[in-house]
């Protein structure tokens, strides 16, 4: 490795402190840019075995010869790849010291999704003390799943401890030269969570619970892979309800999720990055590639509400492989103010007697774009192969635009597919019903919004349903006029 | 014919260096031919569609652009009345505008001036009674960076001029047909009609592209009509070709406040079919009506592609498309509505169903809704199934054979298209066609 002067220089600085009483974090970070040396410096850090080092140059090497998409239907500043520092070692120094300091805005919001003032500081970055609460309340989920067989740890343990997985499925489902996004997260990605569900096993809890309060600072390029061995079953949440105020630009995630015989994955996402200022300055770039693979009468189950982020480009997608598979997407997804989402699924029917269903709620207001892109595919030999899609789009106000983009391509005659998408605004009867009711219009609007929504919130696990619903009304404040 | 055949030329460069033997036969110092040459230089710069463009995606003309079409045809060809009989509407009385080879046949035809001007392209284009009205209307719907369009732009000579003024109407329905017989080699068409209706004007057209030959032919038609304030008209496309034809027809309509157009269009037959229908709104209490039914077997492969422009408030549009796919018959549908922000109150409504009974049949449909008004009623739904067994079941346990049975499902599974065609003799024809395509004899008249 040819090192410049001051990498060195940095290199040593970095020494120095692993000594250390703590890191301090300006020195753990790489310089901008992106060449080879970044990434074999990214692997390295991270203390990686040789073939995982070559993985990522590979990933490198088709990145650069790819070009970013242009077909979403957003628009945004590109942005420029080498003045973007690609590895920076988690925020161990917390931000502030006592709850008092943090944004009152933010905390009115906490505070209204109802969550707990232990896990308010958590989430704002206030110092807690560990001991006492989330180490040991993590340290008995812990016990609970390895008792099971289960591997839950971040995707950096899991190379290190569990490289035949790791070896055998990374890149399976989402190949390093799938999309742009993908191979840059390939070449880079920081960290991310790695689970493992041994045959047979039903993980005991939602693993959302316990993500939650062990989630640290992961980084803008996640790297997620969930593996569920056969006849085996998790539920899965990643995200957050609360706000969070990241100042990473880019997010580049890549989930991988494998059901094999019998398994079953239900993957939830609450999605509430920064969207920006009311002018829509600012706010996180998501571009994220999500994929998961049903071999035999397994079944993957996606479930989304997406109301951050100035800019999401996200699929989650069903490759129905198994005979007798299923695959599944709900999703929310509501942009106010300069937000512009691109989100949708893809249902590749490639086993016999497949089925899927894509339930899509879109809810744009201010002065926001949202669109529904969508494939559902029916191969030759995908017989009795049936899906169901549904898309709706709500409207409020007529600075916003709602669109469609399903693509249904259907090659064997045993197919059943119905398509049917809706768009509509919030009939001004039913707000005067409410309105004679004693109920103002903001509530109005989110208990309309609510009931639209409602098919897909019902999907998501219990907690998280009831936060969704406050964040909706969160997000749509201010909407009417 | 200046152009020089070699093998295997390109066809984009044969068309390109066609346009300067093309422009010795007509008037360069005529206004529209500044048109022309832009759009020549449109086309040369963006050749032939191709398969990475969205709009293109799952049709592919590579094959056709092998094939080494005759621009021009050599000589006149002359048809007898008797052997073309059977692709007039001769149940009932029409205009008749024929073409062979894209050279009019007077013969065939039958033209008015009488109130109402039912003629050709080529007299529009180049006597100066007509001038005001090209200026005003030419290549004004149809203006745009499509090549495909541009390329018939370039070589616009001949096709149908239809003018009816305000508050007349034909006394009967017009028929457009465009034969092809190609005699000595591959044949490329490139009809260009012109149909204004006036204030309260109503017509009736009829549009049929026919190939008699087993050549390959290539139609590249380019249609524009402007329907005016509270005109009414009904365009029925009949395409039921011979499986070396291909055509691709672009319709532009611009509409006016309180007109009312439908479009019908029954694809049976032809290799490749592409239609790019665009409904462009311009004015309130419009109502645009698009419809079709395909049936196709073996390698047919037709392609639809509709536009709807919501740009003014309180306007509507209905889509409702049939298709049946047998063999290894391709079909896609490709349906797009926008709404501007000020179209307020718009209903649009879209649907698409498809029948797939072969293995190796695919469909590929894309029902695409871009909307920024938020007072408005768009929806749009997309099946893909069989037939259901338990009426076919029904059907048959009463002495129905199964064939006969299919027949029937698919004839009422496509019935809700028919029912809004308003020439009942068209109607008939159009059963017949679908009797035939299914290949059944129900014994009765559906």
């Amino acid at each position: 490795m040819a090192y410049t002067e001051e990498e060195l220089k940095k290199e040593l600085e970095t020494k120095e402190y692993e000594y250390g009483f703590y890191t301090d974090i300006e020195s753990d970070t790489l310089p901008k840019g992106l060449n080879e040396e970044i990434v074999m410096a990214i692997s390295k850090k991270k203390e990686e075995p040789q073939w995982m080092t070559e993985w990522r140059l590979e990933a490198f090497r088709s990145w650069k010869e790819m070009e970013e998409p242009e077909w979403a239907n957003i628009h945004y500043k590109k942005p420029d790849f080498q003045d973007i520092s690609y590895y920076s070692a988690p925020n161990k120094k917390p931000k502030y010291n006592s709850l008092d300091e943090v944004d009152p805005e933010l905390l009115d919001t906490f505070k209204r999704l109802g969550i707990s003032l232990d896990e308010q500081k958590k989430l704002a970055g206030v110092a807690v003390d560990i001991v006492m609460d989330s180490v040991s309340v993590a340290t008995t989920f812990k016990k609970t799943l390895a008792e099971k067989g289960i591997i839950f740890c971040s995707i950096s343990e899991a190379i290190q401890d569990h490289p035949e997985l790791i070896r055998k499925y990374i890149g399976k489902v989402v190949p390093r030269k799938d999309n742009f996004y993908a191979a840059l997260n390939s070449a880079v990605f920081s960290d991310g969570s790695f689970c493992y569900i041994p045959k047979g096993v039903r993980c005991p809890m939602e693993l959302s619970t316990y993500f939650r309060i062990n989630q640290a600072g992961t980084g803008q390029f996640e790297r997620t892979l969930v593996i569920a061995d056969k006849g085996s079953y998790v539920s899965y949440l990643e995200g957050c309800t609360a706000p969070s105020r990241d100042e990473n630009q880019l997010h580049a995630a890549v989930v991988e999720l494998i059901a094999l015989d019998d398994a079953e994955i239900k993957y939830s996402t609450v999605q509430n990055w920064f969207p920006g200022d009311k002018e829509g300055k600012g706010g996180v770039y998501n571009f994220v590639t999500k994929r998961g693979l049903c071999e035999k009468n397994a079944k993957i189950s996606w479930t989304q509400v997406e109301t951050g982020s100035a800019i999401t480009w996200k699929y989650p997608s069903c490759i129905l492989k198994g005979d007798n598979s299923i695959g599944e997407f709900y999703s929310i997804a509501v942009t106010n103010n300069y937000q512009q989402a691109d989100t949708g699924t893809k249902m590749i029917h490639l086993g016999k007697n497949t089925r899927s269903t894509i339930i899509s709620k879109g809810i744009s207001a201010g002065k926001s774009q949202n669109s529904y892109r969508g494939l559902v595919q029916v191969n030759k030999r995908a017989d009795n192969a049936r899906n169901f899609s549904q898309c709706d789009s709500l409207l409020m106000g007529n600075k916003c635009g709602a669109h469609t983009f399903p693509y249904i391509e259907a090659k064997n005659k045993s197919a059943q597919i119905e398509h049917e998408a809706t768009t509509s605004k919030i009939g001004e009867d039913q707000i005067f019903y409410c309105n004679q009711r004693g109920i103002d219009t903001e509530k109005a609007i989110a208990l309309i919004v609510n009931g639209f929504s409602k098919e897909v919130l019902n999907k998501l696990p219990m907690e998280f349903a009831v936060e969704a619903q406050k964040l909706l009304e969160i997000s749509l404040e201010g909407s009417v006029g | 014919m200046g152009s020089k055949h070699t093998e295997n030329i390109d066809l984009r460069e044969k068309l390109v260096s066609s346009f300067l033997a093309f422009q010795s036969h007509v008037d360069v110092d005529h206004p529209v031919h500044d048109i022309r040459s832009e759009a020549i230089r449109n086309f040369e710069i963006k050749g032939f569609p191709n398969r990475k463009e969205e709009a293109w995606k799952y049709t592919s003309l590579g094959k056709l652009q092998k094939i080494d079409f005759s621009i021009f045809p050599k000589k006149v060809n002359a048809l007898e009345y008797s052997d073309v009989k059977q692709y007039f509407l001769h149940e009932m009385d029409t205009y008749k505008i024929v073409f062979i080879d894209g050279i009019y046949s007077s013969y065939l035809s039958e033209t008015t001036h009488d109130g109402v001007d039912i003629c050709l392209m080529s007299a529009a284009l180049t006597k100066p009674i007509y001038e005001p009205i090209i200026e005003l209307y030419f290549n004004k719907a149809a203006k745009g960076e499509d090549s495909l369009t541009s390329l018939n732009t370039a070589f616009s000579k001949e096709g149908a001029y239809i003018y009816i003024p305000k508050s007349k109407a034909p006394i009967k329905p017009i028929e457009i047909i465009h034969f092809a017989t190609g005699k000595e080699s591959s044949l490329m068409l490139q009809p260009r009609n012109l149909i204004i209706a006036e204030e309260n004007a109503e017509l009736q057209i009829i549009e049929r592209h026919q190939s008699l030959t087993s050549n390959d032919v290539l139609t590249n038609a380019v249609t524009e009509i402007f329907a005016a304030k509270n005109s009414i008209v009904d365009y029925y496309k009949v395409q039921n070709d011979s499986s070396n034809a291909s055509l691709i027809d672009n319709t532009y309509i611009s509409q006016k406040q309180g007109s009312a157009v439908h479009v019908h269009t029954f694809s049976f037959g032809g290799n490749i079919t592409r239609n790019n229908l665009n409904f462009y709104q311009d004015g309130e209490r419009i109502d645009s009506t698009l419809k079709g039914v395909t049936i196709l077997n073996n390698k047919q492969h037709v392609d639809h592609h509709t536009l709807v422009h919501h740009q003014q408030p309180n306007c509507e549009s209905h889509q409702d498309y049939k298709g049946i796919y047998a063999d290894k018959a391709t079909g896609v549908f490709n349906g797009k509505i926008i709404v501007d922000e000020v179209a307020q109150k718009t209903n649009a409504f879209q649907q698409n169903n498809n029948i797939l009974i072969s293995d190796d049949a695919t469909i590929n449909t894309k029902p695409q809704l871009e909307i920024f008004a938020d007072d408005v009623k768009c929806s749009h739904g997309c099946t893909i199934g069989q037939l259901d067994e338990e009426a076919l079941f029904y059907l048959r346990a009463r002495g129905i054979p199964r064939k006969e049975a299919q027949a029937l499902l698919m004839y009422a599974f496509a019935n809700n298209v028919l029912e809004s065609v308003r020439i009942p003799e068209l109607k008939l024809r159009i059963n017949k066609l679908i009797a035939e395509k299914l290949g059944v004899h129900l014994g009765f008249d559906l």
